[in-house]
């Protein structure tokens, strides 16, 4: 593992020297004039009040080829009204609002809106099919959707009615289905300037959807606190200085694109790079090239795309204005960080977090060397383990030791509650340490390596997918009886999701029903958690007390050792 | 193959990869991923599929001339004949 090492050899860093720790990055905040801490202040109006108005925001690039700029100052006023289109509807401090739609410039001044307004931003990834849309609008007692009229036609007009707190419904664009209101004419007719809730450091800010193994998503919910881990991540995992030139491809549907493609890039004062199309090759070189980009922020899967395509397609292209490269989402193989050093002229530096921690905790910063498949060390303040856990009782592991990666709670960013769910929030803390449930290992110089899962979760292009949710999706077709859904490798996607189901009578296994029970996953979750293959079988195994041994699937599949049978019911052995 | 041929083979495929479009509300100017819905990993689930269908190498860089059935049908017909 250690042949491999990129060596920075000089490289004396280019964060600015300031302190480290918690306590110094707080004391960077800027707070609001009357006191409390706001996200929306720290990110936007802080360097409008300290005279940046006029530096660029934002460069949003749309999928026609349209290229439009914010400056701090317009997001800023975008926000305020926002804030204002929330009160005059009468959404106060504390509500949540939902966001469900595509990378358009909107969504950063709803965002940045709902946060000056005290209301709490939940996004959800436009991909996503109406089930897992409406689980997590329930879950988290959705008060208001920004949306697009199609998504609400496709996804949520079905059943709005049986959704009593969703009181506002507000449509990007001029005009909005009966029931709705158009962003575009409230937010035109609304005053551009609005006072900042005065929201505490432990008010509720940001809820992210994950999802769990068993039973529904869990809300992660996150305080305006998590700013200050936001703002001093960016700058020493990803290198972000104020005026940089940065893109983050992560889609603000998930925590990457919120935590840093909206809120620790604007903390740093960079300008950032949004664009609204999915990916394509040669839109994205041109992309790095054309605005110049200086810190990139991928992921394992898109990496593995563009390398698909081999070095020719990046020839003759100038990326000489790239300084850093970060990837985010799963461990990538050693051939991507390579790749990137021979393509682009840079290594990409992996780094580890989780919907949970809401910040970047274990990172390959800039100035340390490189182990090419690492996750990187503990960025200051951030202190980690591996552990054992046996019941209540958690032991600490030697270097070497592959055992649950483990963090100390009290770092700004982490996660205080899953909504609703206590006894759940309260099971992934044991023993002093905050058990993230990812399997890992330290080397002797204290690098930390991604392992697996010690759960059953799926991890595709990056996104934990919960085999549960997937299962019950697939139940819900009348030929299904019962479901058992597993990742499986996948050189692109890391891992795609596999399902095993059995038939109720009357039902006859085949491609035709397989492609029905596809489409009909497909629709109700979306293809980012739909199976990609599905297959018949005459039983499931099942431990003796009736849970479907999903593992066991998974090692049969991989030919992995199947381990202790013991439990395994007799018929399905 | 004929032009029809090409787009019958084409939508076969798209709708094996995803089922859930019926191939009778398919319009051939639909875009793949923003009308229809296909996320980067069904697109080359799709490639792959045309691939071992046609027998045709389809570079990257071509991948915005299969973004519609129109275009795809015309790609692949032009790539055909060459």
């Amino acid at each position: 593992m250690t042949k491999s090492i990129i060596r920075k050899p000089g490289r004396t860093g280019g964060s600015p020297l300031l302190e480290t720790g918690w306590v110094a990055a707080r004391a960077r905040m800027a707070g609001l004039p009357g006191g409390g801490l706001n996200i929306a202040h720290e990110a936007v109006d802080r360097h409008v009040i300290e005279g940046h108005g006029d530096q660029t925001a934002l460069v949003w690039l749309g999928r026609e080829g349209q290229r439009q700029s914010f400056s701090y100052a317009d997001l800023a006023t975008d926000a305020a009204r926002f804030a204002n289109v929330l009160r005059a509807q009468g959404i106060g401090p504390g509500e949540r609002l939902f966001l469900l739609s595509g990378r358009v410039p909107q969504l950063f001044a709803a965002t940045l809106g709902a946060l000056k307004a005290g209301v709490v931003v939940s996004p959800l990834f436009a991909a996503f099919g109406p089930e897992p849309v409406r689980a997590r609008m329930e879950i988290g007692q959705a008060s208001v959707l920004v949306t697009t009229e199609v998504q609400y036609r496709r996804k949520i007009a079905e059943w709005r009615a049986d959704m009593p707190s969703l009181k506002l419904v507000l449509i990007i664009g001029d005009t909005a289905p009966d029931g709705c209101i158009a962003l575009g004419p409230a937010m035109a007719a609304a005053p551009t300037t609005s006072e900042t809730v005065g929201t505490m450091p432990e008010d509720m800010a940001l809820l992210h959807f994950t999802s769990g193994t068993t039973g529904l998503p869990k809300g992660v919910v996150h305080v305006h606190e998590a700013v200050v881990a936001h703002a001093e991540t960016g700058r020493l995992a990803l290198d972000l200085h104020p005026g940089d030139i940065y893109w983050c491809t992560a889609d603000p549907g998930w925590v990457t694109g919120m935590s840093y493609g909206v809120i620790s890039p604007l903390c740093n004062r960079v300008t950032m790079v949004v664009d609204e199309a999915e990916f394509d090759l040669d839109r994205w070189y041109t992309i790095l090239e054309r605005e110049r980009v200086q810190v990139w922020y991928t992921a394992p899967t898109a990496i593995r795309m563009l390398m698909r395509a081999g070095s020719e397609a990046a020839k003759g292209r100038d990326f000489s204005a790239l300084r850093f490269l970060a990837s985010v989402g799963e461990p990538l193989n050693a051939e991507c960080v390579i790749w990137g050093q021979q393509v682009l002229g840079l290594p990409f530096h992996d780094n580890w977090w989780q919907s949970e921690t809401g910040g970047i905790m274990i990172a390959n910063t800039a100035d340390m060397d490189i182990k090419p498949g690492a996750m990187g060390k503990p960025l200051p303040g951030v202190e980690a383990g591996i552990v054992a856990r046996d019941g209540d009782t958690v032991t600490e592991q030697p270097d070497g030791a592959i055992g649950e990666l483990a963090l100390r709670p009290g770092w700004p960013s982490m996660m205080r509650a899953y909504l609703g769910q206590p006894e759940r929030y309260a099971r992934c803390f044991a023993g002093g340490w905050y058990l993230t449930g990812d399997l890992a290992m330290r080397d002797s110089d204290g690098y930390y390596w991604f392992v697996g899962r010690a759960d059953d979760l799926i991890k595709s292009s990056g996104h934990l997918i919960g085999p549960f949710e997937v299962e019950s999706a697939l139940i819900e077709h009348p030929a299904v009886a019962e479901a058992a859904v597993i990742g499986i490798p996948d050189e692109t996607a890391g891992e795609v999701v596999k399902a095993f189901v059995t038939l109720n009578a009357g039902y006859e296994a085949g491609e035709a029903l397989e492609r029905e029970l596809r489409g009909h996953a497909r629709k109700r979750l979306g293809p980012a958690v739909a199976p990609r293959e599905i297959v018949f079988r005459d039983s499931l195994p099942r431990t003796r007390s009736g849970k479907i041994m999903r593992r066991l699937l998974r090692a049969r599949e991989l030919g992995l050792p199947e381990g202790d049978l013991s439990t395994l019911e007799g018929d399905a052995r | 193959m004929t032009r029809d041929e090409i787009r019958a083979a084409f939508i076969a495929d798209l709708t094996a990869v995803a089922p859930d479009i019926a191939p009778e509300s398919l319009r051939d100017n639909d875009h793949l991923q923003d009308d229809l819905g296909l996320d980067s990993m069904d697109f080359l689930n799709l490639v792959s599929a045309l691939h071992n269908r046609f027998g045709l190498p389809i570079p990257e860089a071509d991948y915005p001339r299969l973004a519609t059935t129109a275009l795809a049908v015309t790609y692949l017909d032009q790539a055909l004949a060459g």
